[in-house]
């Protein structure tokens, strides 16, 4: 019958297969958050692996199962994957116990990709919650490794507290190369002398000379994002320029076990990243 | 092919010219069991079994439901004797030809843990070869649209493209409808119009013959049939038409995406969630649901593991579970997700409705639920677009980051 042969030899390797990698090195970055960097045993798969900023892997832990974790690295360097993993459940605690040269599997990558290349020319706001720096790190590194191609860049980056910050000892780093940096907490302690309040107030005050000509993306706790894109919109930039990157269940990654179904989007294949106007109508639809 | 409907797929069983159509005896049906075998190939097909048309292996003609029925309706299914020897005197039953296909459950990859760390592969097995023996015209429809989930892309299931490219069809066309059945409101059936290989009317001294594929075709050159002379066509006619007339249920699919995606707030959630079991049975039971949750199987050991990937359903709460707690902690939310994914945005997904109109999921509901009523209430009072994003956003006002 040769039933959709095109499709099968369009991706000839199978699906489920995961690599091995060897965890490299452990960045511990904050309270039960650390980023382990995945180095694929196999030197021919070293080598093709690419990703654009944005889309994740699936991580195995054989017998304990498979997550679905951002990559936090720099998509124009090879060889080290990192990963930015927050202690959540069996996977996520079991892996923190791990130690460098352990292996465990990679499958990936997969999803949809931050706009980077409609970024060129244009201001760019990129709003952070808490781990959701992490998803938006590798668009840091790729705007920054080609600054004079961008507008304006501002990072906006919230956490609930000063120790809760991600990767606060590269921001110099990324001021020095052009990055607008704005910092603020839920909850201040004693030696902050920073913003204190939620990214939307910063937001509400940062300086947007050009909204119409200004792409916005953001990754963080859904509500979050939904207050970000509402005050994007309060500050005259446009729903289709606006991203989000959500999360729902993940299982198989590959848009074959029905998990992580947002209204009509597959989170692993439509997404996770979305342009905002594609997934506006059900955005606060609750327990969709 | 004389019908083309959404849900065709580009499919070499779909093409070829229609050839005459053959007459072959009832007693020779034992013939075609026995050259499908003598190709390699494992019948299966309908057999009666724990009260009910089931499908298993076929190794004679007698193990077909010879001289049975069923009678079905919302949340019912007995088994009745007919008052004849018909071989395919049944509508359809709880199984669906995606057991064979999509197993219910499957090892997927495996991982071992050697010297070297974690080794990972998957599975490197010759698929087995079904001949499918007895596939409605909703089913043929069922089996496109799980050939667009499982094969369409980007990813290739591999386990379900093996088994469905070493697959021989042979379908049967309804002679008869239950009062749950609805495919001629799905453009599904009840004549089988493509997407088989054989297809069978069964008369009553046997049964006309169409070929619907080159396979087909080889095949019935090496069995016993003659040309069906316009008596036997009029009586294949006069038995197809049957069903056509029996089926009285209906379902209005004029604009169902947006009178379900406008509705996702509708009262009519809530009414449902107080008669819905949040069971599974309808998704267990309907021919195009694909939803699957792999686990991890470890030897005793611990050094080999097995993914097995198992049938799932939205309707389990953990279906859904995200850091914390599931999305989806209703059943109304898990009814509304069943529903809305069936018939509307499979449409923006595959291209098709998800649904072909069998009515299985009717039949088999314990409570006896009719999606096509809950469609129909929903029709009958819409508008309910109470947008609820101003009080939602001023009730989680808090922790924004």
């Amino acid at each position: 019958m040769n039933l959709a042969a095109a499709s099968a030899t369009a991706n000839p390797h199978n699906p489920w297969l995961a690599h091995t990698v060897r965890i490299d090195r452990i960045v511990k970055e904050t309270p039960g958050v650390a980023t382990y960097d995945l180095v694929f045993e196999d030197a021919a798969v070293r080598k093709k692996f690419t990703f654009r900023p944005g889309q994740f892997n699936m991580l195995y832990l054989p017998g304990l199962g498979e997550i679905a974790i951002s990559i936090s690295g720099d998509p124009n360097q090879t060889g080290r994957v990192p990963h930015t993993i927050r202690e959540a459940g069996n996977v996520t605690r079991t892996l923190a116990e791990l130690s460098v040269g352990s292996t465990i599997g990679l499958r990936g990558p997969f999803g949809a990709w931050w706009p980077v290349d409609e970024c060129v020319g244009r201001d760019v706001v990129l709003v952070a919650g808490g781990i959701g720096l992490a998803p938006l790190r590798p668009v840091i590194y790729d705007l920054l490794s080609d600054r004079e191609r961008y507008g304006r860049v501002t990072l906006v980056i919230g956490a609930r507290e000063p120790a809760a910050l991600l990767y606060p000892s590269e921001y110099d780093d990324w001021i020095r190369a052009g990055l607008d940096v704005q910092v603020t907490v839920d909850r201040s302690v004693g030696t902050w002398h920073g913003n204190i309040g939620m990214v939307t107030a910063l937001l509400h005050r940062l300086p947007l000379p050009d909204p119409g000509n200004t792409l916005l993306l953001t990754c963080g706790p859904e509500v979050m994002m939904w207050y970000t894109v509402q005050g994007a919109m309060e500050r005259g930039l446009k729903a289709e320029s606006l991203y989000v990157s959500l999360e729902r269940n993940m299982n198989c990654a590959i848009g074959l076990c029905g998990h992580c179904q947002f209204g009509p989007q597959f989170l692993c294949k439509d997404g996770p990243v979305f342009r905002y106007d594609k997934v506006a109508s059900i955005f606060k639809v609750d327990d969709l | 092919m004389t019908r083309s409907d959404a849900n065709d797929v580009d499919h070499p069983k779909s093409g070829g010219t229609r050839q005459l159509t053959r007459f072959l005896d009832r007693q020779d049906l034992e013939v075609l069991i026995q050259r499908l075998t003598d190709d390699g190939y494992q019948v299966v097909g309908p057999t009666v079994d724990q009260g009910a048309i089931v499908y298993g292996d076929i190794t004679t003609s007698a193990d077909l439901p010879i001289g049975w029925t069923d009678l079905q309706e919302a949340g019912r299914y007995r088994l009745q004797r007919r008052d004849d020897d018909a071989y395919f005197g049944y509508v359809v039953g709880p199984h669906s030809w995606k057991k064979y296909l999509f197993p219910p459950v499957t090892v997927v990859a495996s991982a071992d843990r050697t010297e070297v760390g974690w080794q990972m592969s998957t599975p490197d097995e010759t698929p087995p070869r079904y001949a499918f023996l007895g596939v409605r015209a909703c089913e043929l429809a069922a089996m496109k649209i799980q050939d667009k989930v499982f094969t369409g892309g980007p990813f290739v299931d591999p386990i379900y493209q093996a088994r469905r490219n070493a697959a021989f069809v042979i379908a049967v066309n309804c002679t008869q409808a239950a009062p749950t059945c609805f495919c001629t409101s799905m453009n599904t059936g009840p004549r089988c119009s493509s997407g088989f290989d054989l297809a069978l009317t069964e008369v009553v001294d046997g049964f006309l013959v169409e070929v619907g594929s080159d396979a087909g075709n080889e095949l019935i050159q090496r069995l016993p049939v003659t040309e069906a002379t316009s008596k036997q066509l009029a009586r294949g006619e006069t038995s197809r038409q049957q069903a056509v007339d029996q089926i009285t249920k209906r379902m209005d699919t004029g604009g169902i995406q947006s009178l379900l995606m406008d509705n996702l707030r509708h009262p009519q959630w809530q009414d449902l969630a107080t008669r819905c079991l949040s069971c599974t049975n309808c998704t267990m039971v309907c021919p195009t649901c694909f939803c699957s949750s792999v686990s991890e199987v470890s030897d005793l050991t611990g050094d080999h593991i097995d993914r097995e990937r198992s049938w799932d359903s939205c309707f389990n709460i953990d279906f859904s579970y995200m850091n914390g707690g599931p999305t989806r902690n209703s059943i109304a939310s898990r009814y509304r997700q069943w529903l809305t994914h069936k018939l509307a945005t499979w449409h923006d997904q595959f291209g098709t409705s998800g649904c072909v109109g069998c009515g299985r999921c009717i039949t088999w509901c314990p409570v006896g639920i009719d999606l096509t009523q809950e469609v129909a209430a929903i029709r009958s009072s819409p508008g309910l677009k109470a947008d609820d994003i101003e009080r939602d956003a001023s009730s989680n006002g808090e922790a924004a980051s």
